[in-house]
C-alpha cells in the first residue's frame, strides 16, 4: 500500500484498510467515502478517500479521527467467461500482449483502471473485434515499453511463433510504444514469418473515451488479415481519428511525444492506409513480402553487448574507449550531417577496429543517406573501419548490429550483414516524397 | 400550485467561468474566438466500461448516436492540450487562489489536499471524453430570507468546447472555451420556494462578482434541479434568466404532475408497449404526406409501433404548448429523426384517414389504443423507434429522471437520462495540490468586499446616492472610481456620474469605451479640478482624446474647451456691457438677466457660471 509515515500510522491505529466505508472527521468538517489506496508519491501526511459524489480528496491525518462505517474488500475485478463460438468463416487471429494497455476496464467505484489482457477481456472492452476476426488473446509481458529488452524481443518472437505454429492466420502485438519501434525492427530482423505480424499501441491510454488504441486495434486487425507478411508498426496516420498507417517495421521512429500520428516512416512512404476496415497500398508499386504457407522460422540468437552512441560537438574518444574496455562487441555512431564524428574519436575508432569490434555510422538527421565520402573526416572515418549504416535509422542500425552479433562471429561476416538489406531497413532509392511526410 | 402539498424541493448549480490569464491546464488565453479555424480536428469517443461492464447511462445513449466530432482549432488560440494530443500542464494556481476566496466568501470547508478527477462525458463537448474536475470545498452557508441554505459542493473545472452546429452528420466544436477555468457551486436539494432559488442564484453570483470572474453573456450558466415526492429528479440546464426562474419550476411542476396522472390514467387502462416493430413501407408507397415520401425515396423506412392503452394521453398537454406526444418526440429527435408521428394528431401532414385505418389495422388496435410513425432512414428510425418505446414503458411506471435544457419560454425540453454517480475516476496526469492551513488563514484575512458591502461603503465615504453606488457596482467601476478620487479632490458626484451613467451613455451612442481607460479619466478630472475644463464638458474631452488618440489636455485645446483666465472673462464682460450701455443704465440690475444669457452665450462653456454672475454683478453695480 502506497501509505507510509503519519498516515500509514493513522490507518493501522484506526485499524483501517483500502475499500472500507470510512468517516473522518476533523474539527467542525467530516468526510464520508471509500479508502482508496495512495499513488505512489512521496507524501505521508493525506490519505485519500472517494467520497459519495464520486470526487476523491487528500485528507491530513492531523488532528483526524476515522471511524469505521463499513468494512470493504479490497475491490477485485470478476468476470465471468464469455464461451464465445469460433466462426469458422473468419481468420484466426492473436493478440499477444507486452504491456501496453490497448483496452482496459475502469472500476468507478474506487476509480481504478484495469487493463484488459485477455481475450475476454479485450473482446468485453472491443466487442467489434469479433466482427473481424477469432481473437485468441495472450499476455506474454507486463512491461513498461521502456523497460524492453533484446531478451524479451525474444520471447515475443517466441510467442509469435508458438501462435503461428498454432494456426493463427495474423499476429498483432500490443506494445508500449516508446520503444515500439525497436522492437518492430527486432522481429523482422528474427523472424520470416509467413503471415502478418503487427505491433501497435496506443498514444492516450485506453481508459479514456477519446483513446486511439481502439482505432489502432482494429486497423492492426485489418493489417493482420491482410496478405502483407512482414513486421509492420500500424498506428493512427493524422491527428484525426481518420486513418491507421501500416508501417514497415524497420523503417519506422517515434517523432513526437505526445501526438496520436506520432510514428512516421523515414526514408520511405508507409506500405499502407487502412481506413473503415479497408487495406489500401499508398505506393502500388511498392514491395512487399507476401502471406504464404511456408513455415515460420525463427533465428533469435542475439548479441546484448552492443551500444548506442550519440555524437556531439565535444564527444571525448573516452567514450568509445569505454566501451571497448568493458567488453562491448558493437557499437552504433549517431553521427552528425552526413554520418561524422569529430577527429579526436579517430585513434578510438581505429582501436575498435584492431580488436574486430565494428561500429555502424548512422545520421542524427534520421533523414536520408549517410554518405562519408563527401568530406575528408567521412573518408577518415571509412579508413577507421566505420561502416556504413546507409539510410537506416539508427535505432534499426542499433537492433539490427544486436541481431547480425548473434548470428555470426566472423566480423567480416557482420559487416556484410549490416550492410544487406534483410527486412527492407535498408532503401537504394530515395526519392522527393520521403521527407517530413 | 401547493407547492408544499406536492413536496417541492430545489437545488441550484451555478457554473461560473473565472477570468485568469491562462486556461486550467495549459496556458491558452481564456477568450473566444471568432476568427476562422487554422485546422479541423476529426474524432471519435467512445464509452469506456465500468467494472460490471455497466456503461454509464448517460455516455452509452449518446454513443448510441455514433456521433463523430469535428473540433475547431487555431494555431495560437488552442495548443495540443485542448486538442487531446498533449497531457494537461499542472493546474492553474491563480484559478485555484479564486476558489479559494469564493470558497471562504462562503463559509466553507476547504479540502486538504486537492485531486483532479476525469467525470466522463462523451457527448463530444470535451476533446478527452471525460471533464477534468476537482472538489475545493464543501459544507458553506448561504443565508436567505427564506431561511438558511447549505452550499454544498464547490468544485474547480475545466469549461467544455462550443458547440458550433452540425456539419455532415458531425457535431461541431470549436476548442476555445475548451479549459477556461469553472467555478461550479451546488447547494443542497432542500430550497421549498421559487424565489428562494432566485434569490439564492442572484446572491451567489454577486459573491462571484466580488473576485477575478468573467462577466457578460454565457460567462455564468445556473442549472436547476427539481422534484416532487411522487415525481422524480430533474436537471434544467442553462437557465439564464433568473427572472424566469420561478416560472421555470411552476412549467416542471406542472409537467411531472401531468405526468403522473397520465401514469395514474395508464395504469387504469391496464397500458401495455410491445416490443414489436411494423414496418410501413406498403402503406404509405404512395401518400400525400412530404416526410413519409420523402424518406421512402431515400430507401428509408416508415416504422411503427403499438401503445396500447395510450390513446388521447399523447396529445395531452403536458407544459404550456407542450404535450406528451412533445415528449416522446424529444426521445426520438435525440437519435436523429427531426420528429414523430402518433395518433392524436392524425389524420394530418398530408396523412390521411385511410392511411390512419390501415395502420389501425395492421397493428390490430383496439379503441384506447394508439400508435407512433417514424420515417427516416433505417438506422436512424429503428433507433428512434426503440426510444420511444423506451420512454413509453417508463410513462406507465414512473416520471423519469432527466436532463433538460431550458427554454426561453420557460418550458425545457428533454436532452439526456440522469448521468449515474459512477462515473468519474482520478487524473493521473496531475499531480495533486496540497492546499494548507496557513495559506487559507491568509487568504481570509484579505477577502475581497461582497458587492453589497462595498455599495454600503461608497455611499457613507463618499455620500454618493443609492442608485449611482448600485450602478457603480453593478457595472464594477468602483475600482476606477476610487482610484481616481484617491488623488483628486473633485466632487465624488461628477465621477461617479461619468462612470455610471455617461459612459453607458456614450457605449449607447457607439462610442468604444473600452478604450476610455482609467488614465485618460484620471487625466480629464484632473482638468476639471484645476478649472481648464468644465465638467459640462467631460464627455466631449473623453471622446475626443480616444478617437484622436490625443492627451485630454492636447483634445481640450483642439476642441477650443479650455476655460478662459478671470481676467480674460472680465476683459469679455467689460466689452460687453460697453456694447449694452445703454440698457444697463435705463434697466440697472434688471439687464443681469439678459446680459448672463450673453455671456453665456459668447463664453461658450468656457468660463464657469458662478464667475460670470458674480462679475457681472459687479460691473453693472459699478456702472452707476
Amino acid at each position: 500500500m502506497g501509505y507510509k509515515g503519519s498516515s500509514g500510522k493513522f490507518l493501522d491505529s484506526s485499524d483501517i484498510s483500502i475499500g472500507d466505508i470510512v468517516k473522518i472527521t476533523k474539527n467542525e468538517t467530516s468526510y464520508q467515502g471509500i479508502l482508496l489506496d495512495r499513488a505512489e508519491d512521496p507524501d505521508d501526511k493525506h490519505i485519500v478517500l472517494k467520497l459519495n459524489s464520486g470526487y476523491n480528496v487528500g485528507i491530513d491525518v492531523v488532528d483526524a479521527t476515522a471511524e469505521l462505517v463499513q468494512k470493504g474488500d479490497i475491490p477485485k475485478l470478476e468476470h465471468h467467461p464469455l464461451n464465445i463460438k469460433k466462426d469458422a468463416d473468419k481468420p484466426d487471429i492473436s493478440i499477444i500482449s507486452t504491456g501496453g494497455t490497448v483496452a482496459s476496464v475502469i472500476d468507478y467505484k474506487t476509480g481504478a483502471v484495469h487493463p484488459a489482457f485477455t481475450a475476454d477481456d479485450l473482446i468485453r472492452a472491443n466487442p467489434e473485434l469479433l466482427s473481424h476476426a477469432n481473437i485468441n488473446g495472450k499476455a506474454i509481458l507486463n512491461i513498461l515499453s521502456e523497460n524492453m529488452r533484446p531478451e524479451y524481443w525474444v520471447k515475443t518472437a517466441r510467442a509469435i511463433v508458438d501462435e503461428i505454429n498454432d494456426g493463427a492466420d495474423g499476429v498483432v502485438i500490443a506494445h508500449g510504444t516508446d520503444t515500439m519501434h525497436y522492437t518492430s525492427a527486432a522481429l523482422n530482423f528474427m523472424l520470416d514469418t509467413p503471415v502478418p505480424v503487427v505491433v501497435t499501441g496506443a498514444q492516450r491510454s485506453s481508459d479514456r473515451p477519446s483513446s486511439d488504441a481502439f482505432m489502432n486495434l482494429i486497423s492492426s486487425l485489418v493489417a493482420a488479415k491482410s496478405n502483407i507478411a512482414e513486421v509492420t508498426l500500424c498506428m493512427h496516420a493524422e491527428e484525426d481519428d481518420s486513418y491507421c498507417y501500416l508501417h514497415r517495421g524497420t523503417k519506422v521512429r517515434k517523432m513526437h511525444t505526445t501526438r496520436r500520428d506520432t510514428f512516421r516512416s523515414i526514408n520511405a512512404l508507409p506500405i499502407a492506409k487502412i481506413e473503415n476496415g479497408n487495406l489500401k497500398l499508398v505506393d502500388k508499386t511498392v514491395e512487399y513480402k507476401k502471406r504464404s504457407n511456408n513455415d515460420v522460422h525463427l533465428r533469435d540468437e542475439l548479441e546484448e553487448k552492443v551500444a548506442l552512441i550519440k555524437s556531439y560537438p565535444g564527444i571525448p574518444g573516452d567514450i568509445i574507449d569505454y566501451h571497448i574496455d568493458k567488453g562491448y562487441k558493437g557499437m552504433v555512431l549517431e553521427g552528425t550531417g552526413l554520418g561524422h564524428c569529430p577527429d579526436n574519436l579517430l585513434p578510438s575508432l581505429e582501436r575498435a577496429k584492431n580488436e574486430d569490434i565494428p561500429i555502424i555510422m548512422t545520421s542524427q538527421c534520421f533523414y536520408g543517406l549517410v554518405d562519408m565520402n563527401v568530406y575528408s573526416t567521412g573518408r577518415k572515418i571509412l579508413s577507421a573501419g566505420v561502416i556504413s549504416g546507409l539510410d537506416m535509422l539508427p535505432e534499426t542500425a542499433y537492433v539490427k548490429m544486436v541481431w547480425a552479433l548473434g548470428q555470426t562471429d566472423n566480423i567480416e561476416e557482420v559487416k556484410k550483414i549490416i550492410q544487406t538489406d534483410i527486412a527492407g531497413e535498408i532503401g537504394e532509392k530515395s526519392s522527393e516524397k520521403f521527407f517530413l511526410n | 400550485m401547493d407547492y408544499d402539498k406536492l413536496g417541492l424541493k430545489m437545488g441550484l448549480e451555478v457554473h461560473q467561468q473565472l477570468n485568469t490569464e491562462k486556461k486550467l491546464f495549459c496556458p491558452c488565453k481564456c477568450e473566444l474566438t471568432d476568427k476562422k479555424p487554422d485546422y479541423t480536428l476529426l474524432r471519435m469517443l467512445r464509452p469506456t466500461q465500468s467494472e460490471l461492464g455497466k456503461i454509464d447511462r448517460a455516455a452509452f445513449e449518446e454513443s448510441r448516436r455514433k456521433l463523430k466530432f469535428m473540433y475547431e482549432s487555431y494555431n495560437h488560440e488552442t495548443c495540443l492540450v485542448e486538442a487531446d494530443d498533449e497531457p494537461p500542464h499542472p493546474l492553474n494556481k491563480e484559478a485555484l487562489e479564486i476558489a479559494l476566496i469564493i470558497a471562504s466568501l462562503l463559509s466553507m470547508n476547504i479540502v486538504d489536499e486537492f485531486h483532479t478527477m476525469r467525470k466522463q462525458v462523451i457527448d463530444g463537448s470535451n476533446t478527452g471524453g471525460f471533464q477534468r474536475t476537482g472538489l475545493v470545498a464543501t459544507d458553506g452557508r448561504l443565508e436567505t430570507e427564506y431561511g438558511t441554505v447549505v452550499i454544498e459542493n464547490l468544485c474547480l473545472e475545466e469549461d467544455a468546447a462550443r458547440r458550433m452546429g452540425q456539419k455532415k452528420g458531425k457535431v461541431v466544436f470549436r476548442l476555445d472555451r475548451l479549459g477556461i477555468p469553472l467555478l461550479e457551486v451546488t447547494t443542497d436539494p432542500s430550497m421549498k420556494h421559487p424565489e428562494q432559488v432566485k434569490e439564492v442564484a442572484y446572491q451567489l453570483g454577486q459573491v462571484l462578482r466580488s473576485t477575478k470572474v468573467k462577466r457578460g453573456l454565457g460567462t455564468i450558466r445556473q442549472d436547476l434541479n427539481i422534484s416532487i415526492s411522487e415525481g422524480s429528479r430533474v436537471e434544467i440546464k442553462g437557465v439564464q434568466d433568473l427572472d424566469l426562474m420561478p416560472k421555470m419550476v411552476e412549467n416542471e411542476v406542472k409537467r411531472q404532475v401531468n405526468l403522473i396522472e397520465i401514469k395514474n390514467e395508464l395504469q387504469k387502462r391496464d397500458a401495455k408497449v410491445a416490443d414489436d416493430i411494423y414496418n410501413l413501407n406498403d402503406i404509405f408507397k404512395k401518400t400525400d404526406s412530404k416526410i413519409i415520401s420523402n424518406a421512402i425515396s431515400k430507401d428509408g423506412n416508415i416504422l411503427s409501433i403499438k401503445l396500447e392503452g395510450f390513446k388521447g394521453l399523447i396529445g395531452k398537454e403536458v407544459q404550456p404548448e407542450r404535450r406528451f406526444g412533445t415528449e416522446l418526440a424529444g426521445y426520438a429527435k435525440k437519435m436523429g429523426v427531426s420528429g414523430i408521428f402518433h395518433t392524436d394528431e392524425l389524420p394530418a401532414y398530408g396523412i390521411t384517414v385511410e392511411e390512419v385505418e390501415e395502420v389501425s389495422k395492421l397493428l390490430k388496435l383496439s379503441k384506447n389504443d394508439a400508435f407512433i410513425i417514424v420515417a427516416d432512414n433505417e438506422e436512424k428510425a429503428r433507433n428512434a423507434i426503440i426510444e420511444v418505446q423506451r420512454r413509453a414503458k417508463i410513462a406507465i411506471i414512473e416520471v423519469p429522471e432527466e436532463t433538460r435544457k431550458a427554454l426561453d419560454d420557460a418550458n425545457s425540453e428533454y436532452l439526456r437520462p440522469l448521468p449515474t454517480a459512477s462515473r468519474m475516476y482520478v487524473e493521473t496526469d496531475i499531480p495533486t495540490t496540497v492546499i494548507s492551513r496557513e495559506h487559507i488563514k491568509v487568504i481570509e484575512s484579505n477577502l475581497p468586499e461582497l458587492p453589497v458591502e462595498k455599495k454600503t461603503r461608497i455611499i457613507e465615504q463618499y455620500k454618493l446616492s443609492e442608485d449611482m453606488a448600485s450602478q457603480l457596482v453593478r457595472l464594477d467601476k468602483v475600482d476606477d472610481f476610487e482610484y481616481i478620487m484617491f488623488s483628486s479632490k473633485i466632487d465624488p458626484t461628477t465621477v461617479g456620474s461619468t462612470l455610471a451613467y455617461t459612459l453607458k451613455e456614450l457605449r449607447r451612442e457607439g462610442v468604444d469605451v473600452s478604450k476610455i481607460d482609467r488614465i485618460i479619466l484620471k487625466k480629464t478630472f484632473a482638468l476639471v479640478e484645476k478649472g481648464n475644463i468644465a465638467k459640462e464638458v467631460i464627455s466631449d474631452v473623453l471622446v475626443g482624446s480616444i478617437n484622436e488618440d490625443t492627451s485630454p489636455k492636447e483634445t481640450a485645446i483642439r476642441l477650443n474647451l479650455i476655460m478662459l483666465s478671470e481676467q480674460e472673462v472680465e476683459d469679455l464682460i467689460d466689452v460687453l456691457i460697453l456694447e449694452n450701455k445703454k440698457m444697463v443704465e435705463d434697466r440697472g440690475m434688471g439687464a443681469m438677466g439678459a446680459l448672463m444669457g450673453k455671456s453665456m452665450q459668447k463664453l461658450q462653456g468656457k468660463a464657469d457660471g458662478k464667475l460670470v454672475n458674480k462679475l457681472l454683478m459687479d460691473k453693472i453695480q459699478n456702472i452707476k
